[in-house]
């Protein structure tokens, strides 16, 4: 390359260096927006935890920011947090893995043809729709079965969270599952194993970390997710196992919070920075544990 | 091998059983997601049919639900959209293209691709957060349709980049290798080479991008889209609403007919999304056969 360099004329070497420049200022924007959540969040709660300590946060039971007394225990938002979450992780990971295990071991190509692209419309519907859905539908249904279900409870978010979060782990699953090499399998109908054998005993432990991969990451989508918890789940903050009543999850306060004008330095304010910060941190933590399944456990063929 | 033939008949027998219920369980658990699919779609076109018509999509909010309509939302949406795509476009395709065509493959290189992916699995709530504290108070645009488009802007950024990213690796080194080779400088590859191949790959991206940013409700909740607004933006710092916010402000109120309404805004706004995601399969089709031959 050096000698075609040379051939080039001065002023077209600095224009590629200038484009070059435009490019490299183009991919620090993504730099800068991680820098700048982290920044916000941290400097913006700071006011909050000059007042509150960081003890009473954590560990606090009760969270009252907006009344008298005030209380600022974290636990009640992460508790119906978790609640809801773990809710659609048991929708989400025995539907979303069996689909997965449907369409690579068992669909015929046809089949899969038209089942795949379905699901996937699951995952392309705004979260709004689904929060429709699980208040004017799934609610009432419930509300049927077991009549002590309250209006806002955190089974109706659960379900339909759940039902949103199939595809996520379907499509990555059955992708890590189209990876396992046709011999392996070739190999055990050889023994004579049924294709039941094949699916749990060759093709789901060799695409094992993708698929635990898959279900961290449906997690981490479940805990960030707003709008189902905001109109579905309630705003009464509790720390209790009972799906069937009323909670409140963190983005949940984020967002009943911000409905409307929320004056800079007031209480409302700094609170929704604090529970944004952990928000942040729990699902960060969550991409990274992902990441490193995905990566240090890989099987290579 | 050992033991009565008639044994290994039946064990035989019971391993295919349990195959068979395998089969059907596996089956019926694809089916749960499409058959939901199908009741949720059904229910919301019963609901919101009969309030389908001119008058929804060209009339303002209302206090009553027989007068509402979809006007400032409808028009806020494409403001939104307008104004994000010439920022979240070149951003996103200068990135991929500095990352896959310029950037050596260090250290670096590898921290930005893990934060973009990273940024990817962000809560979209956290967006709203940062739009806020930086858009709406710090650069002091207040509740405007521009704070919410560069919010939006950068919710959309990975997306983009990482469709770009893909769309430009799949462009074989021959082609650049042929074009080094004419006397091109590296900028003239990227531009007359790399890019025109890769370009249905990164239109693709842009218009799920563009999907993804007319759903969004969480951060234009958070940057303060208006709940009830009765005019459309004049201007990039007016104030502003959008599809997903105006379907959440009347599903969250408890008379039956904003309800219906919300279930018709909902038709509009999946009919939207429709039309967005079928010009994207139809991109990537074409783009497929064009490769292929």
């Amino acid at each position: 390359m050096w000698h075609a360099r040379n051939l080039l004329g001065q002023g077209r070497r600095r224009g590629e260096e200038v484009i070059k420049g435009i490019l490299l200022a183009c991919t620090l924007v993504s730099v800068i927006t991680t820098v700048g959540i982290i920044l916000i969040l941290s400097t913006e709660s700071t006011g909050f935890f000059r007042e509150v300590s960081l003890v009473e946060f954590l560990t606090g039971t009760k969270w009252a920011p907006l009344f008298i007394p005030q209380h600022f225990g974290i636990l009640p938002l992460v508790s119906g947090t978790l609640l809801v979450a773990v809710g659609a992780s048991f929708v989400a990971m025995p539907i979303g893995l069996a689909s997965a295990i449907y369409l690579s071991e068992y669909a015929p190509d046809r089949v899969r043809s038209v089942v795949k692209p379905l699901l996937e419309i699951l995952a392309g519907i705004p979260t709004v729709v689904y929060g429709y859905f699980a208040l004017i539908f799934v609610t009432p249904a419930l509300r049927m079965l077991i009549p002590q279900t309250e209006i806002f409870n955190a089974l109706s978010a659960s379900i339909v969270m759940g039902i949103m979060i199939i595809p996520m782990v379907s499509s990555l699953s059955e992708d890590a599952m189209l990876a396992v090499p046709r011999s392996l399998r070739e190999a055990a109908f050889a023994l004579g194993a049924t294709k039941m054998e094949v699916a749990t005993k060759v093709v789901v432990p060799a695409s094992l970390s993708s698929i635990v991969a898959s279900f961290v990451l449906a997690f981490s989508r479940a805990i960030g997710e707003t709008m189902i918890v905001t109109l579905a789940a309630g705003a009464t903050p509790k720390l209790t196992l009972n799906p069937l009543v009323s909670i409140q999850t963190m983005t949940g306060y984020i967002a009943q919070v911000s409905s409307g004008d929320t004056p800079h330095g007031s209480v409302e304010y700094q609170t929704i920075f604090a529970v944004g910060m952990t928000l942040f941190l729990i699902t960060l933590l969550m991409n990274i544990v992902a990441q490193v399944v995905t990566g240090k456990y890989r099987e290579v063929y | 091998m050992h033991g009565h033939p008639s044994v290994h008949v039946a064990r035989l027998a019971a391993r295919k059983y349990k195959n068979t219920i395998f089969y059907g369980l596996c089956l019926a658990a694809s089916l749960v997601g499409i058959l939901v699919l199908a009741v949720l779609l059904g229910s919301i076109l019963a609901k919101g049919l009969g309030s389908l018509d001119w008058q929804f999509l060209t009339s303002f909010p209302s206090r009553f639900p027989s007068k509402a309509g979809l006007k400032s939302a409808l028009f806020g949406s494409i403001w939104l959209v307008a104004i994000m795509i010439p920022i979240a476009f070149p951003v996103g395709v200068g990135t991929a293209i500095y990352l896959e065509e310029y950037a050596r493959r260090n250290w670096l290189h590898k921290v930005i691709n893990t934060n973009i992916n990273n940024l990817a699995g962000v809560p979209s709530i956290i967006y709203g957060l940062l739009g806020l504290a930086l858009f709406v108070r710090w650069m002091d645009l207040g509740r405007s349709v521009l704070a919410g488009a560069l919010t939006m802007s950068l919710l959309v950024l990975p997306i983009i980049i990482v469709a770009s990213q893909e769309a430009i690796r799949s462009v074989p080194d021959s082609l650049r290798h042929a074009s080094y080779a004419l006397g091109a400088s590296r900028w003239q590859t990227v531009r007359y080479v790399v890019l025109p191949a890769a370009l249905p790959g990164i239109l693709t991206g842009t218009i799920l991008a563009v999907s993804r940013a007319l759903g969004e409700t969480a951060p234009m909740l958070i940057v303060g889209a208006w709940a009830f607004i009765a005019s459309t933006p004049r201007g990039p710092l007016d104030p502003f609403t959008v599809l997903p916010m105006q379907i959440y402000n009347w599903t969250s109120r408890p008379q039956a007919a904003f309800q219906d309404i919300a279930a018709a805004g909902i038709i509009v706004l999946l009919v939207v999304l429709l039309v967005m995601n079928a010009a994207a399969i139809f991109l990537r089709n074409r783009y497929q056969r064009r490769s292929d031959a």
